[in-house]
């Protein structure tokens, strides 16, 4: 059963399946799969990104959302506590960021350890790194999203669920979640296609991701420009792949209001 | 002779509105314990690690890296804003052409990563370093200052070309007819009556521009520019002393907070016109 579900995931590999991307150069060309080229590594490099950025998001999101509902809430400390967080996020670089993430962790698991009495030299999944820092961020943007999108909804729709007789949390799931996904989407794709970009950064903590594959094979074959042109063009695909995508999605949580 | 010959004694003032305890309050003030806390050990860590020669060996790299993130981003900003008007106006144009040519252009600059596009120019055209000493333009492309700034200016033109494009065509068709009917030629009509009403709609996208390029010119840091990211990874990379990294955050942090307040000034200011 496992055998024959990893055959057909091979026959659709997009880049080194039977009609991958990278087969159409031959099997001699410098990004064929396998060990005469770099195709199967560049092929890895963009499944890490693309799973890095699909961890990040729902992570991302509910951070986002937590934050978005504190920004709104009527206590003024709770208020204070959001900005803070925003405020903090948005204005350090992603780069910066996620070093503070990767090392402090590093330097934080360290002393917890050595407290214990346990010495050792420990490193920090790039991956798990890379997608707290990438997910601070992605939330602290898209809760000024969410947020805007929860002031776009009038207040009319709470005391009809008041009225209705509905508990708090099921207005919000019942009635103000619907509207809130379908007017804060088209500012949570640009956040996707921003996150995509960014997952490039993890690159420089050593994660194996598209960049970091070509740079490699831009260094081996001396052909940089090459290797580094189809990193852009990968990125190019995946950022198209996914506004065609999230067309689709648009257009879903748009179907009732389509016919007004 | 008055009617009342007893006065009501005074009484106590009704009692204040007794703030609840709720779950909101108790989570915020337990964050904003949390954030206390971090603080506290942030100036801990600055003031225990207080190391005099660190402080005066990396504190003037620290400066010179700072300059060199502002004058970068400065200058790409602004040679951004004079390649973005040629883009923008072929985007609007009605040559199937140009228009296609300048809508490649931003799309492509927009939807890759900065980092990539650093690579391409730094290392990508650094390996046709024959073919650039015949043209001349070795020197530029040897040095990742200018790479740097090339990158920059090709990726911030395009996204400022969008936000023009937009502001442009957000001025109603109306100011454009009303230009015509009082006889003003198209060119001053474009300048004294659309630019003014466009460049304010820009206005807070460009303030947004301006942050998201000084947070991405820390990419250059890769390609070893010394700017003040540089400096903090070569800081960090003699002393391995986690500070380094907290200084950057907090120069980084007052100086997109600052840009953003300057920003809000200027915006309540240019827009006093248009408050009722």
């Amino acid at each position: 059963m496992g055998g024959a579900l990893s055959a057909l995931l091979d026959g659709l590999d997009p880049f080194c399946g039977p009609v991958g991307l990278f087969r159409l150069f031959g099997a001699n060309s410098i990004i064929a799969c396998g060990d005469a080229g770099w195709g199967d590594e560049i092929a890895f490099g963009v499944k890490v990104t693309i799973s890095l950025a699909l961890a990040t998001v729902p992570v991302g999101l509910v951070l986002g959302f937590l934050i978005a509902l504190a920004a709104q809430s009527q206590d003024r400390l709770l208020r204070m506590a959001a900005g803070i967080y925003t405020t903090i996020f948005r204005g350090l670089p992603e780069l910066l960021t996620l070093f503070i993430v990767y090392y402090g962790a590093q330097i934080l698991v360290q002393s917890v350890l050595s407290s214990f009495g346990v010495e050792e030299r420990i490193e920090i999944n790039a991956f798990v790194a890379g997608m707290i820092a990438l997910a601070v961020v992605f939330s602290s943007y898209s809760s000024e999203v969410l947020l805007s999108a929860f002031r776009a909804i009038p207040r009319g729709q709470y005391e009809a669920g008041d009225a209705l007789g509905l508990r708090r949390h099921r207005t919000m799931r019942l009635i103000v979640l619907p509207q809130l996904i379908r007017i804060a989407l088209p500012g949570l794709t640009n956040l996707w296609l921003i996150l995509l970009k960014d997952t490039s950064y993890v690159s420089v903590v050593g994660l194996s991701d598209i960049l970091r594959q070509t740079g490699i094979a831009a260094r081996v074959s001396k052909e940089a420009f090459f290797f580094y042109f189809i990193a852009c063009l990968l990125y190019l695909i995946l950022a198209m792949i996914s506004s065609f995508g999230l067309g689709f999605v648009e257009r879903w949580a748009k179907r009732s209001g389509v016919s007004r | 002779m008055s009617a009342v010959s007893e006065l009501i004694p005074p009484r106590a003032p009704p009692p204040s509105a007794k703030v609840p305890v709720t779950a909101a309050r108790i989570a915020g003030i337990a964050v904003l314990i949390l954030w206390g806390l971090l603080g506290i050990g942030l100036i801990m860590t600055v003031i225990n690690g207080w190391d005099q020669t660190k402080f005066l060996r990396y504190g003037p790299r620290y400066l010179h890296g700072l300059w060199v993130t502002v004058s970068l981003v400065g200058l790409s900003v602004v040679l951004g804003a004079a390649l973005s008007l040629p883009v923008a106006f072929a985007r609007m144009s009605q040559n199937r052409v140009l228009n296609g040519i300048a809508y490649g252009y931003v799309y492509v600059f927009r939807s890759t990563p900065l980092l990539a596009q650093l690579f391409l120019i730094y290392y990508g055209l650094g390996s046709f370093r024959p073919e650039l000493e015949t043209v001349g333009l070795w020197w530029f492309f040897r040095e990742a200052w200018y790479c740097g700034l090339l990158s920059f200016v090709l990726n911030t033109a395009a996204y400022q070309a969008e936000i023009l494009r937009g502001a442009i065509q957000s001025v109603p068709r109306g100011q454009h007819e009303g230009a015509a009917a009082l006889g003003l030629s198209p060119s001053i009509a474009f300048r004294k009556i659309v630019m003014p009403q466009a460049l304010i709609v820009a206005l807070r996208p460009y303030g947004n521009e301006i942050v998201l390029m000084m947070k991405g010119s820390a990419v250059v840091a890769i390609v070893t520019v010394f700017d003040l990211m540089g400096e903090t990874r070569y800081a960090f990379s003699r002393t391995f002393d986690y500070q380094a990294y907290l200084w950057a955050a907090m120069f980084y942090l007052v100086m997109v907070e600052g840009l953003r307040q300057v920003w809000a000034r200027l915006e309540k200011r240019l827009t006093r016109h248009l408050r009722r």
